[in-house]
């Protein structure tokens, strides 16, 4: 059973939806990222979402744009990300690592490789954007052979001729993007995503977190009781922006300010339902 | 590498040009671009689409262009025998207006109201706010605010023309973060609005859609080089950015083995100084803007920028089908760099009284380069794809004339 199994399994023992928290690696900067990741579990992430900086996000809104473009100007790369996964699977075994991001970096790297160095770091899963089930064959076949989760996306535009060929060969988890738009911008009524949420699992059995547009704890509350996991990146990522100082440099208490976020959406999560 | 039967039969049902092309975008387009693949085909297969296409591009563009032989500069050259295919006449000042015009029936043949588009020099925002005027439909042109600055003439004919110019900030603030932004409206759009790509790239269907409207600088070029000396060219010569107007010309000759092809890039500031917008000669395979094709990008896959003193050729990928031309050897790629676009506009202004775009610069600065030592019944035909009103203020500076 792959990491992400396990704790879609415990979260359902517990009766309960999982936190999947966003956060870009290097953002700020290397230091204060390890920092922000080392204490996520803590704070009640059950899933660690880490985001591969790319210059040309095009489906991410301001806020990711703005953290990707402050970590590659520390000099991020995807070497340096996997370096960073590793140095956080030291100190934590349990909790699933998906990275997501864009596929250039990942085809420079070479996809074989990426998949075997990204499994050996401690990676349990991918989400690359704009890789539909149309082109992902190149990348579906490395992780599969080396047991990483190449989590696909469902949207608002995925009909029923699409879903199934969206779900066919999916594994991991489904991440349903809730509006038809780009990362921290709208959010979706709790109504429509519980709509879609059940559409889904007559798709499919794998577990269906649902991102985008989620912002506050009741917002995670409210998705939390249609699917098994909420997905909060923008939020926390804007929450770090506001702080930077002048320069752009982590103020002292950045850390603690975005931990306590994250410790409020799993609060608020956990309110949600009782098995 | 095996050598295809027809180099025209491009790309397969997948939108693959080879390794090239492909859909590489978001799940929520993936929907979008199918629907504009179904609606390209049935409009293809459909006489009256490219007979209303046909009527605004006749009345409208002022279409056919005119097959000019260039003597003065054939003199000057000493050698091979100069045509320029004069795109550069057509309204709004450039070849762009047949796709755009193209695409623009199509999603009002598909009901969609909102049209974007993405620019750089602000060519392609003209010919689509220009379109949008013609059939009454609201215009959203994504430009980067440093392009903005640097074009200020095209961004106040936008707005004359009815088109919301809307300042991209992000990333470096050039075209490819226009498009980056115009990729994102319309996932937030998807209900309502078509997006007009303005060159041979992005998912599939757009490298071939706009390949096959900008073809009509091809076939007219065949029929009218066959009047004027009745056979076919030995050489055709055109500039790169993104590729449409080459492709335009070159694709109609494809499968001619005897017409040598030449794409010629920007080589900005030279190839070794990297600041360059040549993305076959000094870049690698990679995957943007919905395409797999050849970037300017670093050992770490993240994209960098583009350098030309042309605006038009400032982008850091180009189409997928001129990867794929580049290694099936079909088409030679070449590049030229700021300097000698500049001398080769000041020629063309001199010898026959036609100030060409930078754009075209760097292909007839090419010319000058071969024209010289080929034989005197050897025809090269030019794409003069656009006019150089739009870059006489740039022009000036570089030669530090104070307007």
């Amino acid at each position: 059973m792959s990491r992400i199994e396990r704790r879609f399994a415990a979260l359902r023992e517990e009766g309960r939806a999982g936190l999947v928290t966003y956060l870009t690696a290097g953002d700020p900067d290397r230091g204060t990222s390890s920092r922000l990741f080392a204490g996520l579990s803590a704070a009640g992430a059950d899933l660690i979402e880490i985001g591969m900086p790319f210059s040309d996000p095009m489906a991410d809104g301001a806020a990711i744009q703005q953290a990707g473009q402050r970590a590659l100007k520390r000099g991020m790369t995807l070497r340096r990300t996997l370096a960073m996964v590793r140095e956080l699977r030291c100190a934590d075994d349990a909790t699933p690592i998906v990275l997501m991001g864009y596929y250039n970096p990942i085809y420079r790297y070479g996809p074989e490789a990426f998949a075997r160095d990204a499994v050996s770091a401690g990676v349990d899963g991918l989400i690359v954007v704009d890789l539909p089930p149309e082109e992902d064959a190149e990348l579906t076949g490395p992780a599969r052979a080396t047991g990483l989760d190449l989590i696909r996306l469902a949207t608002p535009t995925s009909d029923d001729q699409r879903l199934p060929r969206i779900v066919e060969g999916a594994s991991g988890f489904i991440y349903y993007v809730a509006i038809a738009g780009i990362t921290g911008t709208r959010s979706a009524d709790p109504a429509s995503i519980a709509n879609a949420v059940d559409r889904l699992r007559r798709f499919t059995r794998l577990p269906i977190a649902v991102g985008f547009g989620i912002r506050t704890p009741e917002q995670a509350a409210a998705v939390a009781r249609a699917a098994d996991a909420a997905a909060v990146g923008s939020s926390l990522v804007q929450r770090l922006a506001l702080n930077l100082d002048a320069q752009g440099r982590a103020k002292p208490g950045l850390v603690d300010a975005v931990l306590a976020d994250v410790r409020a959406l799993a609060a608020g999560i956990r309110s949600a339902r009782v098995g | 590498m095996q050598v295809p039967n027809t180099f025209c039969g491009g790309p397969d049902d997948r939108g693959h040009f080879g390794n090239y092309g492909g859909r590489f975008v978001a799940e929520t387009l993936m929907p979008l671009v199918l629907r504009v693949e179904a609606a390209y085909a049935e409009a293809r297969s459909d006489p009256s689409f490219q007979a209303e296409l046909d009527y605004y591009l006749n009345h409208y563009v002022g279409r056919p262009s005119p097959l000019y032989f260039a003597e003065r500069l054939t003199r000057h050259f000493g050698g091979a025998k100069l045509y320029f295919k004069r795109d550069e006449l057509n309204h709004t000042g450039a070849h762009k207006i047949n796709n755009c015009l193209g695409q623009v029936l199509l999603a009002r043949r598909m009901g969609r109201r909102r049209i974007i588009a993405e620019t750089g020099a602000g060519q392609h925002g003209v010919a689509t706010a220009t379109a949008c005027a013609l059939f009454d439909l609201p215009c959203i042109v994504y430009m980067g605010a440093t392009d903005i600055e640097r074009q200020k003439p095209n961004v106040f004919r936008m707005k004359l023309l009815g088109a919301e110019v809307v300042p991209v900030h992000s990333g470096t603030a050039t075209l490819k973060d226009a498009m980056n932004e115009a990729l994102r409206d319309w996932v937030a759009r998807v209900d309502d609005t078509f997006y007009v790509i303005g060159t041979v790239a992005g998912p599939h269907p757009y490298p071939m859609m706009v390949r096959d409207f900008q073809s009509v600088i091809g076939r007219e070029t065949r029929s009218q080089l066959e009047l004027a000396e009745g056979r076919l060219p030995d050489t055709l010569v055109a500039c790169i950015g993104g590729g449409s107007n080459a492709l335009g010309l070159f694709y109609p000759f494809l499968d001619e083995p005897s017409v040598a092809m030449i794409g010629v890039e920007a080589a900005g500031h030279g190839i070794e100084t990297r600041l360059h917008a040549a993305s076959l000669t000094g870049g690698a395979p990679g995957v943007l803007h919905g395409n797999r094709t050849y970037l300017l990008q670093n050992e770490d896959g993240q994209i960098r920028d583009a350098h030309s003193i042309s605006a038009g050729l400032d982008y850091p990928g180009i189409g997928p089908e001129h990867a794929w031309l580049h290694e099936m050897g079909r088409v030679q790629y070449v590049s030229i760099t700021d300097r000698e676009a500049l001398e080769a506009f000041q020629l063309a202004s001199r010898l026959e009284g036609i100030i060409p775009a930078l754009e075209p610069a760097h292909a007839l600065a090419q010319v000058a380069k071969i024209a010289p030592s080929l034989p005197r019944d050897h025809l090269i035909v030019m794409n003069m794809c656009g006019r150089g009103d739009k870059d006489i203020f740039a022009v000036a500076d570089h030669l530090g004339v104070r307007l």
